[in-house]
């Protein structure tokens, strides 16, 4: 019997070492070919992290598509037992609509990270990352290194807003000094202003910029001339995984205990899935994932502080809905406009699932990852009733009839 | 004359369609909104072709023939947005692998009924669907059936509902009645008919009101791919799928259907499994409907599968709707049973129920669909 940690981004990692080191045996699952996850895929750092520990197998390029009971079903028609599970599944970049996001050159800017930090290659030469939180910062960082003209909008006001967080800031200190490696980026850096539309015929070629009040609504707008926009709106936790084994979710995120252990007695969470923190309270939280899956008592806790603060201080004001207008796509997938979406609501739906069925909006390829944030702000409905997916990545019918094969 | 709907589904919304159409007053309460139940778990078919002759097909037929007639109206008064329900008539293909005799008496039987069935031969039948297995024995050609989008039908019948001035009650649930209202948890509703729709929950809420009902749930699950181009054209179906929807076994029972949405999705159903409300996955159901769908079609195992849902869908031990009166609760009347045909039924249905209520005379006959026949004593 086996512990199964799912993700190898910095918390699955962590407890997957931790629980070798306690003397299990420890299968790492990850979607891509290489371990780091999304935090360390952008990055050359990849390459100095290294699971070495004997115990751990590492199955790259696997990903789990259903969970039924300890029976954990893989692509490539393969099943694995788990005896306990670790969840480190992570979250994926949030987006916002506005008029002109479908545009080519508008891109998340986790997609522009990977770029310019994986492949050197800015997305273009005149760049605009937009969007709230610290994430923005390394972006343009790494927009700047490869040779772009940047300029970074972030839509809260954190230099104000901190300032009424002193116990948090106490806490992140160590972080708060980690951005002064991005002090470059200072004098490319506005607060309060967003990107609100973009406009281009075959691509994005300008933007509409504004200054925000404190809750996103536009004040004075111009237009300026772009190559590229990079948009971030925070992160979404990957929640399926943790849905279809049945954990219990709390404001959005995998409920957990102070052993990282889930409402599932056997499944453990760590990481960006039971709340956004960064890649250093993840590695913590694996560590403590990784030591109580293995039956082992560290007496550490993490200090979750500063990641509660970083919710605070960048979360999404309601102002952004005024950006939008009615031919704005809400589902990209579908090309779902909001009108169609009014549409389904002034049909009476109100449940997640008629909305979909009444709306088309998060039945497409990405079932809802993109857009289900949206409608679930825009309708007021929970955004976790859009990441009910039992069939957690699509997967060939061939597979699925296929005898699946036990993985050792 | 004011009516209260429990339960916004398809059948409830096509009862407070036919109800208001007729006259009445009606309010239509839902625990948690239109079609977020069995409905908006449902594939949409409209089909004559799966059933025996016998009470229920006489009501598919009757609901077959009405069902344009009444989106023709809808499309008059709601408009063309509101009142499109993605209603395709377009044919269902039933194709046997193995012994072709029992599918060729079944359409016989069917065809004294007044169904339209045509046996055609496998060369025709690849024709009608390139993609289809070479290795079938024969096949029937059934014109009448069609397909809507289950969602958009309840809500286009409830946006006739709230035309002509009913009123649609999201995220109330009913918990009970007095003799002249219905009690819900934000309050009270007077009335002088309760019309219980809440499909496989149907039970509970009968037996809150001194009436239990014996509609038991069964799960569906369907699995719906990335979109295709063209690799199924009309609602094809293995001949298996006529004993599946007729047994009781609790065991999982699998028929393929297939077939192709406006959007480019295929869907692939069913099966039918007694578990109670248990709304985990099993893959080894998943899989089941892989493999036979993949049997009809081989091109689909390229394909990839995108989701999959699941539905409870409400039976009765003589796998016969419940429509009408309860003669032991005064006001009270059903309208549920209909399993995994409630789609295609619903039209039908709502027109009976307010024939029945408001003393017209019945455009099928309402005996067999009495609560109290034999069929439904335990």
């Amino acid at each position: 019997m086996t512990i199964v940690v799912v993700g190898a981004g910095p918390a699955g990692v962590n407890a997957a070492v931790t629980a070798a080191r306690a003397g299990k045996d420890v299968l790492l699952i990850d979607s891509a070919a290489r371990i780091g996850g999304q935090y360390h895929r952008q990055s050359f750092r990849a390459k100095e992290i290294r699971v070495a520990h004997e115990r751990v197998r590492h199955l790259p390029d696997t990903t789990v598509w259903a969970i039924e009971d300890n029976r954990l079903h893989l692509t490539g028609s393969r099943v694995v037992t788990a005896e306990k599970l670790i969840l480190a599944t992570g979250a994926y970049d949030r987006t916002l609509p506005f008029p002109g996001w479908d545009l080519p050159g508008v891109y998340t800017a986790g997609a522009a990270q990977a770029m310019a930090k994986g492949q050197g290659i800015a997305l273009g030469r005149n760049v605009i990352v937009a969007g709230t939180g610290p994430f923005l910062l390394p972006v343009a960082s790494s927009l700047l290194d490869v040779g772009a003209k940047v300029r970074v909008f972030e839509a809260n006001s954190p230099s104000h807003r901190w300032l009424r967080e002193p116990t948090a800031l106490f806490a992140g200190r160590r972080k708060l000094l980690e951005l002064t490696r991005y002090a470059k980026v200072a004098r490319h850096y506005r607060e309060r202003t967003a990107v609100i539309a973009a406009h281009g015929d075959d691509r994005v070629r300008e933007v509409t910029v504004a200054e925000l009040d404190d809750n996103w609504n536009p004040l004075r707008q111009k237009r300026i001339a772009v190559d590229a926009v990079c948009v971030g709106y925070g992160f979404v936790p990957q929640l399926e995984l943790a849905i279809a084994a049945g954990c219990r979710l709390s404001d959005g995120f995998v409920a957990v205990d102070e052993q990282q252990r889930t409402s599932v007695p056997w499944i453990f969470a760590a990481g960006e899935i039971t709340g956004v923190g960064g890649a250093d309270l993840a590695a913590d939280e694996g560590v403590i994932a990784g030591a109580a899956a293995a039956g082992v008592q560290l007496g550490l806790t993490v200090d979750r502080r500063f990641a509660d603060a970083l919710t605070r201080v960048y979360a999404v004001k309601d102002g952004w809905k005024s950006w939008l207008t009615d031919d704005t796509i809400i589902c990209r997938c579908e090309r779902v406009t909001r009108h169609r979406l009014q549409e389904a609501t002034g049909r009476g739906a109100t449940a997640t699932r008629a909305v979909k069925l009444a709306s088309r909006a998060g039945l497409g390829p990405c079932q809802g990852r993109i857009c289900g944030a949206t409608v679930a702000d825009l309708l007021d409905l929970d955004p976790t009733t859009f990441a009910r997916r039992p069939i957690a990545t699509p997967i060939p019918l061939g597979d699925l009839a296929a005898n699946p094969v036990e993985e050792q | 004359m004011h009516v209260v709907v429990v339960g916004a589904g398809v059948i409830g919304a096509a009862c407070a369609e036919a109800l208001s159409a007729a006259g009445a007053t009606v309010t239509v309460v839902d625990r948690s909104g239109p079609a977020a139940g069995t409905t908006g778990a449902g594939e949409g078919n409209v089909l004559v072709s799966d059933k025996e002759p016998g009470p229920e097909l006489e009501l598919a037929q009757a609901a077959r023939r009405q069902l344009p007639e009444l989106l023709a109206k809808l499309a008059d008064e709601l408009g063309p947005e509101l009142s499109d329900v993605e209603w395709q008539p377009k044919g269902g293909l039933v194709v046997a692998t193995t012994d072709p005799r029992p599918l060729r008496d079944f359409a016989e039987r069917q065809r004294t009924a007044g169904v339209t069935a045509h046996e055609i031969t496998p060369e025709q039948a690849f024709e009608l669907e390139p993609n289809l297995t070479r290795e079938i024995t024969t096949a029937v050609h059934y014109p009448e059936d069609g397909q809507v989008q289950p969602v958009l039908l309840a809500t286009t019948l409830l946006s006739a509902v709230r035309q002509r001035g009913g009123r649609l009650l999201s995220g109330v649930t009913a918990t009970g009645a007095t003799k002249s209202a219905l009690v819900t948890d934000s309050g009270t509703i007077a009335c002088d008919h309760i019309v219980n729709a809440c499909g496989p929950w149907a039970g509970d809420f009968a037996s809150k009101l001194g009436a239990p009902l014996p509609v038991l749930p069964r799960r569906g699950l369907i699995l719906v791919t990335t979109p295709v181009a063209d690799l199924v054209r009309h609602k094809v179906y293995d001949a298996d799928y006529v004993g599946a929807v007729a047994s009781g076994d609790a065991d999982l029972q699998t028929s393929t259907v297939v077939e192709s949405t406006p959007a480019g999705t295929v869907l692939i159903g069913s099966s039918r499994q007694r578990v109670g409300f248990d709304e985990t996955i099993q893959v080894d159901v998943l899989r089941e409907l892989a493999r036979k769908a993949i049997r009809l079609f081989p091109r689909l195992a390229g394909v990839n599968v995108m989701r999959a849902y699941g539905g409870f869908r409400p039976y009765t031990p003589d796998h016969l709707p419940v429509v009408g009166a309860d003669p032991r609760v005064p006001g009270l009347w059903h309208a549920t049973g209909h399993e995994g045909a409630g789609i295609g039924l619903a039209v039908a249905t709502g027109r009976l129920l307010a024939e029945l209520m408001t003393g017209q005379e019945p455009h099928v006959d309402p005996k067999p669909f009495r609560v109290d026949r034999p069929g439904l004593a335990a």
